[in-house]
C-alpha cells in the first residue's frame, strides 16, 4: 500500500473541487460562499503540504512516478500562497465586471491542482497530465469575461497555440520513450546514452513545449495578447502561478534525467535566456498598455530565471527559485496597484492613465516607485538581490557572456520602468481614482511593498530556505 | 569602541526621512520638515566631527570597523574609515545641511518629499565612503541613483526628463559592468572584503579586465571625457540643491573609487592603463576648459569646469606619487566646497532674475556688493589662486605629475591658465561691465540664509588654503601606505 499521506494535499484539493462543484449546482447564489471556501481550501492545503512534507527527505510513490521532496513541497507552498493572494485581491475586480461566479475559484483550484501534480511529477506521463489539467483551466479563465471580445480572443489564442506546444511536447516525450524505453525520469537517467542524437531531438521538443508555457522567447508570441485580453485578475494569475510550476518542471526535467547531457541543452537554455532578456527589454519600450508591458517584462524576467538554470549547478537552481519568488512578490505588488486604478466602476490600464498619479495618490505612487525600481533591479530593493544571486551563480560557472548580456539588458529594461516612473511623478495629473479598496488589496500591496523595500535587511532568510534544495 | 558610529551616521538621515514621511505635507513653507531635516543633518555633522577628532591619524589601518554577517556565508556588512574616506564623509555631512538651508528659496512644491530625497541621498553617500565590502559599496553607489533621479526629474528645469533619464541610464550602464567584476572577484579570490583583498591581491591575469570594468563605472561617474556629456545636462536641469549635491559629493564617489579600488586592488592593471588615464585627463582638462570658455549658461560653464577639475583629480591619482594622490584628495575636497558655492551663487541670481544666461547680467557689483565679493572669492578659489584650497590641490597634483611625466604636466598646466580665463571672464561678464539690463537694479543682496551658507563655504576654502595641514595630516599616512602596498604588490607579481 502506498503511503497516501504524502499526497494528502492533492487528494484534499481534488475532493474540495468536487465538493464545491456539487455545492455550486445545488445551492443558489453561492458564489460568495464558494469563493470563501476556496480561499480556505488553499490555505488548508498549504498547511497540509507544510506539515506532511517538512520531515521527508525524498519519497516516491506510484511506481516512482510521483516524487515528494523538499523542492516540491516548497514550490507547492509558493504556488498555493500565490494562488491564495491572487484570489483574495481579485474579488472586487470580478464583482465590477459581474463575473463573480462559482466557476472562477473552482477553475483556479483545478489549475492549482494541475500545477501541484506537475511539481511532483517524476514521470513524463504524470507531468503531461498535470500540465493539461492546469492548461485547460487556464484557457477557460482567460475567456472568463466572455462578453468582451478581447477576452474571448485571448482564450482562443492561448488555446490554439498552447495545444500546438502540447503537441510538440508529446512528440518529444514519445521520442524519449522510444529511445530509453521508459517515461520515468529515474529510468531515463539510467538508460541515457549521450551519443544518441535522436534523444537530443526529444529534449529539444520538450524544451520547446516548456518554453512556450513559461513564454520564453522565441515562444512568447501568445503572452502579450493573452495578458492584455484576459481579465486583470487572471493576468495576475498568469504572470505568477503557472510560472512557478513550469519552472519546477523545467528544473526537474533538465536536472534529473538529463543532467549528463548538459552539453546538449545548455546552449539552448542560454539562447532562450539571452533572447528573452533582450527581447523582453526592447519590446516593452514601445508599449502603451500596462498589461502588455507587464507581459514583456515577465518575458524578460523569465530570461533571468533561465540564466540561473543554464548554469547546471545547485547554486544556479537555487538562485532561479529565489528569483521567481521575489518576482512573484513584485508582480503581486504591481498588480495590486493596477487593481487600484478604478474610477466610476471602470478599471484603467493604459500607461497614460498613471499620469501625475503622485499628486493625488502619494502613497500608491510611492509603492509603485519602489516596485518599479525593484523590477528594474536597482539596489537596495529586493529585485537587485534576485539578479545578484542569479549572476553570482552564472559567474561561478565563468559564463561571462551571459552575465554581461543579462546585465546590459537590465539597463535597457530600466528605461521603460523609468518611463512609468516619469509618467507617475513628472507628468501632469489627471482625475482622482477611487480610494475605497478592499482591505485585502491594501494589505497585499503594503505587505509586498514593505517586503521589497526591507528585503536588504534580512537577505539570508530566503536563501536559507531555498538552499536546502539539492537537486543534483 | 563598540558604539556603531558609522552605522549611526548612515542610519540617522534615514530615520529623519522616516519621521518626515509620517508628518503631514503642507503646501508652501513647511517649517516642520525643514527643521527636522536640518536638525538631523546637523547632528550627523557633529557626529562626523567627533569621528574626525577621535580618529587616530598615525596609523593607516581602517578604524571604527563594524563587521556583521549579512548574506550568510557570503557577504558581510562591513564598514570602516581610514584617512582618505573620513574626509569625504565630513564633506558629505557638511554640505548636506547647507543644501537643506538653501532650499528656502528654490523649492516651491513638495518640499517635504524633496527633503526626504536629500536625506536618503546623504545616507547613501556616507555609505559609499565607508563601505569596506565591494558589494556593500556597489549597493550604496547604485542606490544613490534613485533619489538623484527623482530630484532632477521632479524639481528640475524644463528639460528635466531628458536629463534625469540620461543621468540614470549613463550611470547604470557604467555600473553594471562593475557588478560583473565584483562578482567575478568573489569567485576569483573567495571574498569581497576590501581589507582581505588588499592582503591577498588579485591574480595578475584577471586584473586588466577587472580594472576596465571598474573604470567604466568610475569614468562615467567622475565624469571623464568622453562620457561626461550627462553632467552638463544634469547640472543645468537640477534644482540648485541637487546640483550642489551632484557636484560636491556624487562626483567624488568615483575619484574615491579610483583610489580605493582601482589603485588598491589592481596595481598591475593601473600601471598598464596609466597612459590611458593621462590621455583622457589631459583631454578633459584642455578640451572641456575650452568648451567652458564658450558657454552662455552659467550653470553649464561651471559644470564643464567640474569636468576639467575632475580631470586634474584623475591625473593626480594615477601619478602614484605621494603629492599627486594627496593633491587629488585635497582637490576633491576643495572642489566639493567651491563648486557647491559656485552653484549656490548661480542659484542666488537665478532666484532673483530667473535667468542663467551670462548675457542677461553685467554690472551688478554696485547693486549687490556682498554677493559680488563672495562670488569673487569662489571664482578665485576655482581657478586655484594661492591662499585658497583650490591652489593646494592643483599645485600638489602638478608637482606629482612633473615627477612622473613631464609632458603631461606641461599640458595640464595649460589647463590652469584656461581655468583662470573662463572663470575670470565669467566673473567679469556677470559682475563688472556696464549695467545694461535695468531690471537688475531691483535685485536685492544676499539674504541671511544665503549669506550664512556662502560664508560657511568660504571659511574652510580660505582656511585650508592657508593652512592645509589638518587635511594633509589626516590623509598622509593612509596615502603613504597605499603607495607602499601598491608598489610591493607590483613587485610581487
Amino acid at each position: 500500500m502506498e503511503n497516501l499521506n504524502l499526497v494528502l494535499s492533492e487528494i484534499f484539493i481534488s475532493l474540495s473541487i468536487m465538493f464545491l462543484l456539487v455545492l455550486g449546482v445545488f445551492k443558489k447564489d453561492s458564489s460568495k460562499l464558494i469563493f470563501n471556501i476556496s480561499l480556505l481550501v488553499l490555505l488548508i492545503t498549504a498547511t497540509i503540504t507544510l506539515n506532511e512534507t517538512s520531515n521527508i527527505n525524498r519519497a516516491t510513490l506510484f511506481n516512482n512516478s510521483v516524487v515528494i521532496d523538499y523542492m516540491s513541497s516548497l514550490m507547492k507552498i509558493i504556488t498555493l500562497i500565490g494562488a491564495f493572494l491572487v484570489l483574495v485581491i481579485s474579488s472586487n475586480y470580478l464583482k465590477t465586471f459581474k463575473i463573480f461566479k462559482i466557476e472562477y475559484p473552482i477553475l483556479i483550484l483545478s489549475s492549482v491542482l494541475g500545477m501541484m501534480v506537475m511539481i511532483s511529477s517524476n514521470d513524463l506521463m504524470v507531468f503531461y497530465i498535470g500540465l493539461e489539467l492546469q492548461s485547460l483551466a487556464l484557457y477557460v479563465l482567460a475567456t472568463f469575461n466572455r462578453d468582451q471580445l478581447k477576452s474571448s480572443e485571448a482564450g482562443l489564442k492561448y488555446f490554439v497555440l498552447s495545444a500546438l506546444s502540447s503537441g510538440l511536447l508529446l512528440y518529444g516525450c514519445s521520442l524519449i520513450y522510444g529511445f530509453s524505453g521508459s517515461t520515468n525520469f529515474d529510468v531515463i537517467s539510467n538508460q541515457l546514452n549521450s551519443t544518441n542524437y535522436v534523444l537530443t531531438f526529444g529534449i529539444v521538443f520538450i524544451l520547446v513545449g516548456l518554453a512556450f508555457k513559461i513564454s520564453a522567447v522565441p515562444f512568447h508570441m501568445w503572452a502579450p495578447d493573452v495578458y492584455e485580453g484576459s481579465p486583470t485578475s487572471v493576468t495576475l494569475f498568469f504572470t505568477m502561478v503557472p510560472k512557478i510550476a513550469a519552472l519546477t518542471v523545467f528544473i526537474r526535467f533538465l536536472y534529473v534525467p538529463f543532467l549528463n547531457l548538459i552539453d546538449q541543452w545548455q546552449m539552448i537554455i542560454i539562447f532562450l535566456s539571452i533572447a528573452s532578456m533582450l527581447f523582453g527589454a526592447i519590446a516593452a519600450i514601445g508599449q502603451t498598455n500596462i498589461k502588455r508591458l507587464i507581459a514583456y517584462s515577465s518575458i524578460g524576467h523569465i530570461g533571468y530565471t533561465l540564466a540561473g538554470l543554464a548554469t547546471g549547478s545547485n547554486e544556479g537552481v537555487q538562485s532561479s527559485i529565489v528569483y521567481i519568488t521575489i518576482y512573484v512578490i513584485m508582480n503581486l505588488a504591481f498588480f495590486s496597484c493596477l487593481l487600484m486604478l478604478k474610477r466610476n466602476n471602470q478599471y484603467y490600464e493604459d500607461i497614460d492613465d498613471l499620469s501625475g498619479l503622485s499628486k493625488n495618490h502619494p502613497l500608491l505612487s510611492l509603492s509603485l516607485l519602489v516596485i518599479l525600481f525593484s523590477l528594474a533591479g536597482i539596489p537596495p530593493l529586493a529585485g537587485f538581490f534576485a539578479k545578484f544571486y542569479i549572476f553570482t551563480a552564472v559567474l561561478e560557472q565563468s559564463m561571462y557572456f551571459l552575465a554581461i548580456v543579462g546585465l546590459l539588458s537590465t539597463v535597457i529594461a530600466a528605461f521603460y520602468y523609468l518611463r512609468i516612473i516619469k509618467i507617475i511623478y513628472f507628468d501632469k495629473e489627471k482625475e482622482k481614482y477611487d480610494g475605497d479598496h478592499s482591505l485585502w488589496l491594501k494589505f497585499s500591496l503594503s505587505f509586498s511593498t514593505i517586503l521589497i523595500l526591507l528585503y536588504f535587511i534580512f537577505p539570508s532568510q530566503l536563501i536559507e530556505v531555498v538552499s536546502r534544495i539539492n537537486i543534483i | 569602541m563598540n558604539f556603531p558610529i558609522l552605522s549611526s551616521l548612515i542610519l540617522l538621515p534615514v530615520i529623519g526621512a522616516l519621521f518626515l514621511f509620517f508628518t503631514k505635507d503642507k503646501e508652501g513653507n513647511n517649517l516642520t520638515a525643514k527643521y527636522v531635516s536640518l536638525f538631523t543633518t546637523i547632528v550627523n555633522f557633529l557626529i562626523s566631527i567627533y569621528l574626525w577628532i577621535s580618529f587616530e591619524q598615525s596609523t593607516s589601518s581602517f578604524q571604527f570597523i563594524e563587521d556583521r554577517e549579512w548574506i550568510n556565508g557570503f557577504i558581510n556588512y562591513k564598514v570602516g574609515v581610514d584617512g582618505i574616506s573620513i574626509l569625504f564623509i565630513i564633506l558629505t555631512t557638511f554640505i548636506t545641511p547647507l543644501c537643506i538651508i538653501s532650499v528656502n528659496n528654490t523649492i516651491k512644491v513638495r518640499l517635504r518629499d524633496f527633503l526626504i530625497a536629500i536625506l536618503i541621498m546623504e545616507s547613501f553617500m556616507i555609505g559609499v565612503f565607508c563601505a569596506l565590502d565591494l558589494v556593500v559599496f556597489y549597493l550604496f553607489f547604485e542606490a544613490g541613483l534613485i533619489p538623484m533621479f527623482l530630484i532632477i526629474g521632479i524639481w528640475g528645469g524644463p528639460k528635466r526628463v531628458y536629463s534625469a533619464f540620461k543621468f540614470f541610464l549613463y550611470t547604470l550602464l557604467g555600473s553594471v559592468l562593475m557588478l560583473v567584476a565584483i562578482i567575478s572577484i568573489y569567485w576569483i579570490s573567495g571574498t569581497t572584503d576590501v581589507m582581505k583583498l588588499y592582503e591577498l591581491g588579485i591574480d595578475a591575469k584577471y586584473q586588466n579586465l577587472l580594472w576596465l570594468a571598474f573604470f567604466s563605472s568610475f569614468a562615467v561617474k567622475t565624469p571623464m571625457w568622453p562620457v561626461h556629456t550627462w553632467l552638463p545636462d544634469a547640472h543645468v536641469e537640477a534644482p540648485t540643491a541637487g546640483s550642489v549635491l551632484l557636484a560636491a559629493i556624487l562626483l567624488k564617489m568615483a575619484g574615491y573609487g579610483f583610489i580605493r579600488f582601482s589603485l588598491g586592488l589592481f596595481p598591475i592593471a593601473s600601471e598598464i592603463f596609466t597612459p590611458l588615464i593621462y590621455t583622457l585627463s589631459v583631454i578633459a582638462i584642455v578640451f572641456t576648459s575650452l568648451i567652458a570658455l564658450m558657454q552662455e549658461d552659467m550653470k553649464k560653464l561651471i559644470a564643464y569646469s567640474s569636468v576639467a577639475h575632475m580631470g586634474f583629480v584623475t591625473l593626480g591619482i594615477f601619478t602614484i606619487q605621494q603629492q599627486g594622490i594627496e593633491g587629488s584628495i585635497i582637490q576633491m575636497i576643495s572642489h566639493g566646497l567651491v563648486s557647491a558655492a559656485l552653484f549656490l551663487c548661480v542659484g542666488v541670481v537665478y532666484d532673483r532674475m530667473h535667468s542663467r544666461l551670462i548675457s542677461s547680467y553685467g554690472g551688478i557689483v554696485t547693486i549687490i556688493p556682498k554677493y559680488s565679493v563672495l562670488f569673487m572669492l569662489f571664482t578665485l578659489a576655482a581657478l586655484g589662486l594661492p591662499g585658497t584650497s583650490g591652489f593646494i590641490g592643483e599645485f600638489l597634483i602638478l608637482m606629482g605629475a612633473f615627477k612622473d611625466n613631464f609632458l603631461v604636466a606641461v599640458i595640464a598646466s595649460l589647463g590652469v591658465i584656461l581655468g583662470a580665463a573662463y572663470m575670470l571672464w565669467l566673473y567679469k561678464r556677470v559682475v563688472f561691465g556696464k549695467l545694461i539690463n535695468t531690471d537688475l537694479t531691483k535685485m536685492v543682496d544676499l539674504n541671511k540664509s544665503e549669506y550664512f551658507i556662502l560664508t560657511c563655504l568660504a571659511v574652510p576654502t580660505l582656511f585650508f588654503g592657508f593652512y592645509p595641514d589638518p587635511l594633509i595630516n589626516t590623509i598622509e599616512v593612509s596615502v603613504n601606505d597605499l603607495i607602499n602596498t601598491y608598489n610591493s604588490n607590483l613587485i610581487k607579481k
